[in-house]
């Protein structure tokens, strides 16, 4: 029997995969442009979908919490399985990090976060030019690990499904 | 007869003196003129930190008062400092042709308690427009202030234009508050 996630664990892994996806590339773009009702509106949706994000990972991290995840295929070589753990670990960590620190950047440069324009966030740091421009940066590098992470994610995910032909993909519920 | 007018010139000079003061002296370091403008319906609040005012406000015949302002548009601190060197600009308040913005009070109207409105013209980027802002007198010892707040719609004077006209990305509304500090003399 193919074993799998759950179907709460599985909906979140593809609806955060798909917010990253989107969040990702309009973070790089949004911030080299000049300013502008454009870049102004892209911000804003920037910060709503990593928001998002940050409720959703915060989801998924207790329900990880609560639930056994499908066991890894036995034969799978230990140096593997440690790597599966520390990777996945460190995306958690991320997924929460990654936000987090957009959202105290802004808090710390002195936008507020409301989320959809509608539920105002608390700013949870003072209004701080060193601090915002300190969060700045660990939001960005933090991203850049972030991305290594997910492509060493993908490729692992696919090698397995692919080369060793063992059904990673479906643990994820994709295909049957 | 001597002795009566001279006890009289001195009840009317010296009693009064504790009442009737006249603030004159506008004192910059406790006033204050801040704004907030809403931007992606986020509130940003700012202020500017110079700007020279003269008043004159006797508190038993306020309707006589008068105040001057001018602001020193340089001195922004609009919220950071991309949207400080971006209101200078041309689209907003194109600072090098107007530099400064500018009060002229032409009325005061008592509404009791301690509450005024003041009518004037505002002067920003070459407009002049009629306004009227209601203020509150909050009388201390040695000290009185002036406070206020009323909302100014940017684009009466063009602050804003082209591609910032859209109030949908910035609104139209700004909330000005100030507190004006000043000693009489
Ligand atoms: C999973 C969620 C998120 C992802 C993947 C993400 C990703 C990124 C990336 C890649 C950048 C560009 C970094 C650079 O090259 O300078 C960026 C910038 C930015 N992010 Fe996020 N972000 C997320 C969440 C958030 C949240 C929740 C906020 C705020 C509430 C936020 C606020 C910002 C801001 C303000 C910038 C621009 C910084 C600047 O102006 O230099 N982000 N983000």
């Amino acid at each position: 029997m193919i074993q799998r996630y759950t179907v709460p664990a599985v909906v979140l892994h593809w609806l955060i995969a798909g917010l990253i996806f989107v969040a990702f590339p309009l973070g790089v773009y949004m911030s080299d442009l000049p300013l502008s009702p454009t870049r102004l509106q892209l911000y804003s949706y920037h910060k709503w979908i990593g928001i998002s994000v940050l409720l959703l990972a915060g989801l998924r991290v207790v329900w990880r919490l609560t639930h056994r995840p499908p066991a890894l295929p036995g034969d799978l070589p230990r140096w593997q399985r440690a790597a599966s753990h520390a990777v996945h670990g460190l995306l958690y960590l991320l997924l929460l990090a990654v936000p987090l620190t957009g959202w105290l950047m802004s808090s710390a440069k002195g936008f507020q976060t409301v989320w959809f324009g509608v539920l105002p966030l608390p700013d949870l740091v003072e209004k701080n030019r060193e601090l915002g421009d300190a969060l700045g940066s660990a939001h960005q590098w933090l991203n850049y690990l972030l991305l290594a992470l997910v492509i060493l994610h993908v490729a692992a995910a696919l090698k397995h499904h692919f080369f060793e032909r063992q059904p990673f993909l479906q643990r994820m519920g994709l295909g049957k | 007869m001597m002795l009566k007018s001279l006890t009289l010139l001195a009840a009317l000079t010296l009693a009064p003196a504790a009442h009737a003061i006249e603030y004159r002296s506008v004192v910059p370091a406790q006033s204050r003129i801040g704004f907030e403008f809403t931007q992606m319906g986020v509130k940003i609040p700012g202020h500017f930190k110079r700007f020279t005012a003269q008043m004159a406000f006797d508190p038993a015949k306020p309707e006589s008062a008068q105040a001057t302002l001018e602001i020193d548009l340089a001195s922004i601190d609009a919220g950071s400092p991309e949207a400080d060197e971006e209101s200078a600009g041309k689209l907003w308040f194109n600072r090098t042709a107007f530099p400064r913005a500018r009060f002229v009070s032409s009325r005061v109207r008592a509404l009791g308690n301690n509450r005024f409105e003041l009518s004037g013209t505002l002067t920003l980027k070459g407009r002049s427009r009629p306004l009227t802002i209601p203020v509150r007198y909050v009388p201390g010892k040695d000290i009185a202030f002036f406070d206020g707040s009323f909302v100014l719609k940017r684009l009466d004077f063009g602050i804003g234009e082209g591609m910032w006209a859209d109030v949908e990305t910035v609104a139209n509304e700004v909330t000005v508050k100030f507190r004006i500090a000043a000693t009489g003399k």
